[in-house]
Parts: C-alpha cells; sequence; structure tokens
C-alpha cells in the first residue's frame, strides 16, 4: 500500500464503479431485493468486509466524509484497516463523528445517533440471504424470494417459540421490506432492528463473497418478523452504561478483573464519548482506580 | 478502572513490523531472492499462478516470498493485484495440440504417435530424503538428444475416429467470464471448468478422490496428460489479423471413462477435462475427474446426492481466497452477536430453572 498513486481514486476503477452504482440503483428501487454483482477481489479477505468497502468504493466523492465502524467503535482492528485504507486510496477527509460523516460504513451495528438525510450507511454483509441457513442452496432461494414463499421462516420462528418461548434469534434478525422481500439485516443485534425502517439516510448493503447487493432507500418500512401474540423486542444488557449513564444505548459486556467482574458500556464509541463531552457520567466512571461500585456476577439466574 | 479501548491503529502497525521482521527471519542467513523462488520452487510458483489466474512466474515468486510460504496467501496477493490491471483483449483460444510437450503421457494406450515422454516427473523417483541436498544442489546436466518437432496429436482423436468417444462439437459461444459476472447458477461446463481451473488444489483433490472412492464413481482413465509450452494470439483489430504476444506453460488433462449409456446417449466413451496453468499435474487430473462428475445431467445420468455431483455445491466452495476469507474472518470482533446471543441465553437459561424449582416446589 506504499506506492497508492498507482490506484484509481477509492481502489476501484471507474468501470467497476459503475457496474457497482448500476447494481445499487437497481436495489434502491427494487428495495430488499438482493442483486448480484461481479464483485472483485479486494486487498483484503472476504469477510472482512470486501462487499461494504466496494460499495463505500462506489459511492465516495472527494469531498465526502468518510467513518468507519465496526462493532459500534471507531476504534477496532479491522475500522481501523478500512479507515486507513480509504484514507490512502482516496484521500478523503475521515471522522469518528457520526454527525459529520456522510458516508459511514458499518459492521454488526447501526449508530445510536439518528442518522439524517444526505448520509449513506453502509452495511458489511457476510450472509446476505435470510433463508440460506434453513435452504443452503442459492437456487432454491433465490425461487423462495421470486414466489414469496416466507412459510419455512415463519416455521422457524414458531419452532423457536415453541420450544423455547422466545425468538431464539438475537442478531441478524430478519425483517420484510416493504410488504415484500425478506431481507437480513446483516449481524445487527435485533436491538438495532427498529432503526431500520423509516430512516432518513440511504442503507446500502455489500456482501462481497457471495456477491450481492442489496439496499433501502429513504423512508423505506422495514419490519422485523414476527406474530401477534409474540410481538418482535428489542433488547440489549438491563443496565445503564458504565462510562456515560446512558440508558437508551447497546451495550457491550466487559469482564474487568480475575474475579470476573463485569461492567456494561456503550457499544457505540462515539455516542458515548459525545455523551461524556456534555457531562453526563456513568457509576464506574466515578470510580476511584479499579475500585468497582456496582458489580454484576455471571448468570445470576438464581436472583 | 476500564476505559475504552484504544490504540488499534498502533497495534496494527506494530503488528505489520513484526510480521516484516519474522518474514525475513534471522538476518544471518543470506535472503531469498525472486529469481531463486522462481527458478527453485516452480511448482508453488506454478501453483499460484493457475490458482491467482494470472501468468507472470516473477509476480508468483514475489508473492510467494512475501506470504513467507503461504500459498493460499500468495494466491490472494495475486488476485488482488489482477483485480486493478486494465484488460486490453482477449487471446485467441490456445492450441494445445500445437503444444510444445515437455512431457505426454497417456495410459490408455502402450504406445501412439508422438510417443510416451515422461519430461521432469517425481512419478518414479523413490521418496527418500536427498541429504546432498543439504549440502550441495549441483546437479549434473541430464542427457539431450535431438528430436525431430513431430506433430503429437491428441489421444482422444483417435477414439474420437471410431466413433468410440463422445462427440464434443465445435462451439462458437463466447464463454462468461468468472471474473466480470456474478456466478450463478445453473453454470454451463465452460464457466464450471473457469471456476475448477483456479480452484483451491486441495479440495479439487480431495472431490475428484472421492468420486474414485464410489461417491459418483466415474471410472477416469487418463487418456493423456500433457504439458509444455504453447504460444498465445491476439487479434489486433488495427492488423485484422492475430499475432503471438506470448508463451505459456500448460497441464492439460482428458480422461476417457468408461459410460454404459443412458437413457439419451448411447455406450461410449466420455470425457473429463482439465487445462491449469503451469506445470500443475495433480491438479489437472483432479479438475478433469470433478468436470466428469459435474457432467451427470447432460449425460443422462442418475444424480446420485455425491458432492462432487452438485454443481452449487462445488462451485461455491472451490475457490480458496474466498473460503479462507469468511473462515479465517470470525477471528474478528464478534462480540456485539455474542453480547445479544449472552442476553438471550440468560433469559432462557433463568426460565428453565425457574420452571425446575417450580416443578420440584410442586
Amino acid at each position: 500500500m506504499t506506492q497508492t498513486s498507482d490506484y484509481n481514486f477509492a481502489y476501484l476503477d471507474e468501470q467497476t464503479k459503475r457496474m457497482i452504482r448500476r447494481a445499487i440503483l437497481k436495489g434502491l428501487a427494487i428495495p430488499g431485493y438482493q442483486v448480484p454483482f461481479a464483485s472483485r477481489e479486494m486487498p483484503m479477505p472476504y469477510g472482512w468486509g470486501t462487499g461494504g468497502v466496494q460499495v463505500s468504493a462506489a459511492v465516495l466523492r472527494p469531498e465526502d466524509t468518510f467513518k468507519v465502524i465496526d462493532q459500534g467503535a471507531d476504534d477496532t482492528t479491522n475500522a481501523v484497516s478500512i479507515r486507513t485504507f480509504f484514507e490512502r486510496t482516496a484521500g478523503i477527509e475521515t471522522t469518528t463523528t457520526t454527525g459529520d460523516a456522510t458516508v459511514i460504513q458499518t459492521r454488526h451495528r447501526i449508530p445510536e445517533e439518528p442518522l439524517s438525510e444526505g448520509q449513506i450507511l453502509v452495511y458489511q454483509v457476510p450472509i446476505p440471504e435470510p433463508l440460506r441457513f434453513l435452504e443452503p442452496r442459492e437456487s432454491e432461494t433465490r425461487k423462495m424470494h421470486s414466489l414469496e414463499e416466507y412459510g419455512l421462516m415463519h416455521v422457524k420462528l414458531y419452532e423457536d417459540i415453541s420450544r423455547h418461548g422466545h425468538i431464539a434469534t438475537s442478531y441478524a434478525y430478519p425483517v420484510k421490506v416493504e410488504g415484500r422481500y425478506v431481507m437480513d439485516p446483516s449481524p445487527i443485534p435485533k436491538f438495532d432492528n427498529p432503526k431500520l425502517g423509516d430512516m432518513a439516510a440511504i442503507q446500502l448493503f455489500g456482501a462481497g463473497r457471495e456477491q450481492r447487493i442489496y439496499a433501502l432507500p429513504p423512508y423505506t418500512n422495514a419490519v422485523s418478523l414476527d406474530f401477534e401474540d409474540h410481538p418482535f423486542e428489542a433488547s440489549k444488557a438491563d443496565h445503564p452504561c458504565g462510562l456515560c449513564g446512558a440508558e437508551d444505548s447497546y451495550l457491550d459486556e466487559v469482564i474487568i478483573d480475575d474475579d470476573g467482574t463485569r461492567m456494561y458500556v456503550c457499544s457505540d464509541t462515539d455516542y458515548c464519548e459525545g455523551r461524556r463531552a456534555a457531562g453526563f457520567v456513568g457509576a464506574m466512571a466515578q470510580a476511584g482506580d479499579g475500585e468497582i461500585l456496582t458489580t454484576q456476577r455471571e448468570l445470576e439466574i438464581t436472583a | 478502572m476500564y476505559v475504552a479501548v484504544k490504540g488499534g491503529e498502533a497495534a496494527i502497525e506494530n503488528a505489520h513490523a513484526w510480521l516484516a521482521e519474522e518474514r525475513r527471519g534471522d538476518k544471518s542467513v543470506a535472503e531469498l531472492s525472486v529469481a531463486q523462488i522462481r527458478e527453485q520452487l516452480a511448482l508453488a510458483v506454478n501453483r499460484v499462478m493457475a490458482e491467482g489466474s494470472l501468468y507472470d512466474p516473477d509476480l508468483a515468486a514475489l508473492a510467494i516470498k512475501q506470504a513467507r510460504g503461504d500459498l493460499i496467501e500468495a494466491i490472494f496477493l495475486i488476485r488482488a493485484y489482477r483485480t486493478t490491471l486494465p484488460r486490453f483483449g482477449v487471446s485467441e483460444p490456445i492450441d494445445t495440440g500445437a503444444m510444445d510437450c515437455d512431457r505426454r503421457i497417456s495410459a490408455t494406450f502402450k504406445d501412439l504417435p508422438g510417443g510416451q515422454v515422461l519430461g521432469p516427473t517425481f512419478d518414479y523417483t523413490h521418496r527418500l530424503l536427498d541429504f546432498k541436498l543439504a549440502a550441495d544442489g549441483e546437479v549434473p546436466a541430464a542427457p539431450v538428444r535431438d528430436t525431430s518437432p513431430a506433430p503429437v496429436p491428441h489421444v482422444a482423436e483417435f477414439l474420437n475416429d471410431e466413433g468410440l468417444m463422445e462427440e464434443a462439437p465445435h462451439d462458437d459461444t463466447p464463454p462468461p467470464d468468472l471474473t466480470r459476472e456474478p456466478l450463478e447458477m445453473p453454470a454451463d461446463r465452460a464457466l464450471r471448468l473457469q471456476a475448477l481451473t483456479r480452484s483451491d488444489e486441495g479440495f479439487t483433490l480431495g472431490l475428484a478422490y472421492s468420486t474414485q472412492r464410489g461417491y459418483a464413481r466415474n471410472h477416469a482413465f487418463v487418456g493423456e496428460l500433457r504439458i509444455g509450452a504453447v504460444p498465445v494470439e491476439m487479434d489486433i483489430p488495427e492488423l485484422g489479423f492475430s499475432v503471438e504476444i506470448g508463451e505459456i506453460t500448460v497441464t492439460e488433462c482428458e480422461t476417457v471413462n468408461q459410460f454404459q449409456g443412458s437413457k439419451t446417449e448411447p455406450p461410449q466413451f466420455t470425457r473429463g477435462y482439465g487445462l491449469v496453468f503451469g506445470q500443475t499435474e495433480r491438479k489437472a487430473i483432479s479438475m478433469a475427474l470433478v468436470d466428469r462428475a459435474l457432467r451427470w445431467q447432460e449425460l443422462g445420468e442418475d444424480f446420485v446426492g455425491a458432492p462432487a455431483q452438485d454443481a452449487e455445491f462445488v462451485l461455491y466452495h472451490a475457490d480458496n481466497i474466498q473460503a479462507t476469507g469468511f473462515l479465517e474472518h470470525i477471528k474478528l470482533p464478534h462480540y456485539v452477536d455474542f453480547q445479544s446471543e449472552l442476553e438471550l441465553v440468560r433469559k432462557l437459561r433463568r426460565e428453565a430453572m425457574q420452571n425446575t424449582m417450580q416443578e420440584a416446589a410442586e
């Protein structure tokens, strides 16, 4: 990556970008439909965000400001790697501030701060096919989508309820788009699902290895699958953030000492930092060095 | 005291620096040159060219050096590089009948026009470690004699003349391009062969072996295996004719497979075909066996549910760059998804325990 001047803006050549843009436009025209595209080998491995990277490369303009998050955080290693890739190959501005970004590439999260019109959220997608684990054959699942044959998915969810009392899907929870296509929202926690529908920003989904692109245009209807007597429920750890005290954000669980003491912190690092800068202080941020105010023991099932 | 994890950038840079140091190894040992790898690890270079889909021994050697000898990593480097290359045009199909053969053997005829030429093969070596190589790799020159450049016709043609071989009708349809179009099913034979020629050697070998052991057995004979250089010609529109632009070494394998006949075809021999960049004999034979197994439908055979018959299974899992990427990505952080699983499992356990306690109380 030292001779970056040898590469075109944002790495991909213009013909490839046009091909990807056509797939994106088709995806926007048919929300939730998986558009096959001729994914290229990228200089990072398949499974590490090549779909998202190709979509970002196709939509980025020199004047854009780019943000990359992985698991909600700007500083996780793969987010750093992808951000650096575009800094080098496109020379664009990057940011960690959600509101300042025009294009946000994400893996496994939707930012807590509501996005606005003019922003694009690019998801990295490992398995774009929501029916894949029910039917391994692509030729079959494509048929099922075209016939709108989603009974198998409802049976799976129903079996979960009859076995566990709950739908046992906690991430990559399928949604139905505009009453037509069942879509995989990528492995975001189901906590994020309600943000998918009616979003002001454009949402683009790129699956490089599986060669699929799909999209949700702004203000698109996307409903998490459920049953009348078992309505969808967005869940998260039942704690406030230990650092900023937020009660409305998705939390990561961190083990902080040898006794297995847990702490819960916002997975969206920019959101957490923003709150702390605004003066919000969580219970554990007040504690002295090494001292823990609240402790949460593992699996308090007897409580 | 926990603070949000920072320092990913510095950690990555340091990891890269350490990697570079490890790649070089002990500095008191002379550094490998790219030319040494190209000349002395030629079969590794060939594999990287074949599965990287780029014929350039120097770049393949460089990739092997950079990848510390990890061939899949080297193939990945070549693939990522080849996508950035502009495409000037498409060559004429190579004529393997006009090959300058280094090796040409047939397992189906004892002797035949063009002869049996063993060439540089491991086949009849005794696999004994040669400790002389540890001290001194110099070898005496191999004996040489002049040969007349006689034509070396394809073995399949002899069976063809007798009508014993299935016909392979000439087809001028431009083949699909796996690197420019998304792979979609059903895949025709041209597309399948394209995917197989760059498929992982180990995966293809395993599939081919499974057909020999009875999972869609198709009784393959190596009708012919030939390795050698063929000219590559390209049509230059400004000139109105094609000119030779270079030469590549390829391995071609045609299998002759027993065939009892089916509802649609009379008893005859059928073909499996393998063509791979470089001297890559194990891969070419494997490819031919898998190609033949995948042809069950057009030959009116039964689908017996064997993995090697299943085009979706084979083609979607044969690419080692796709496979290794997705496999290794599970090293990346997944704590957001894992957190939601934790919450779910805790909830389900809590309810299950409560139910058990309640039942015990009653």
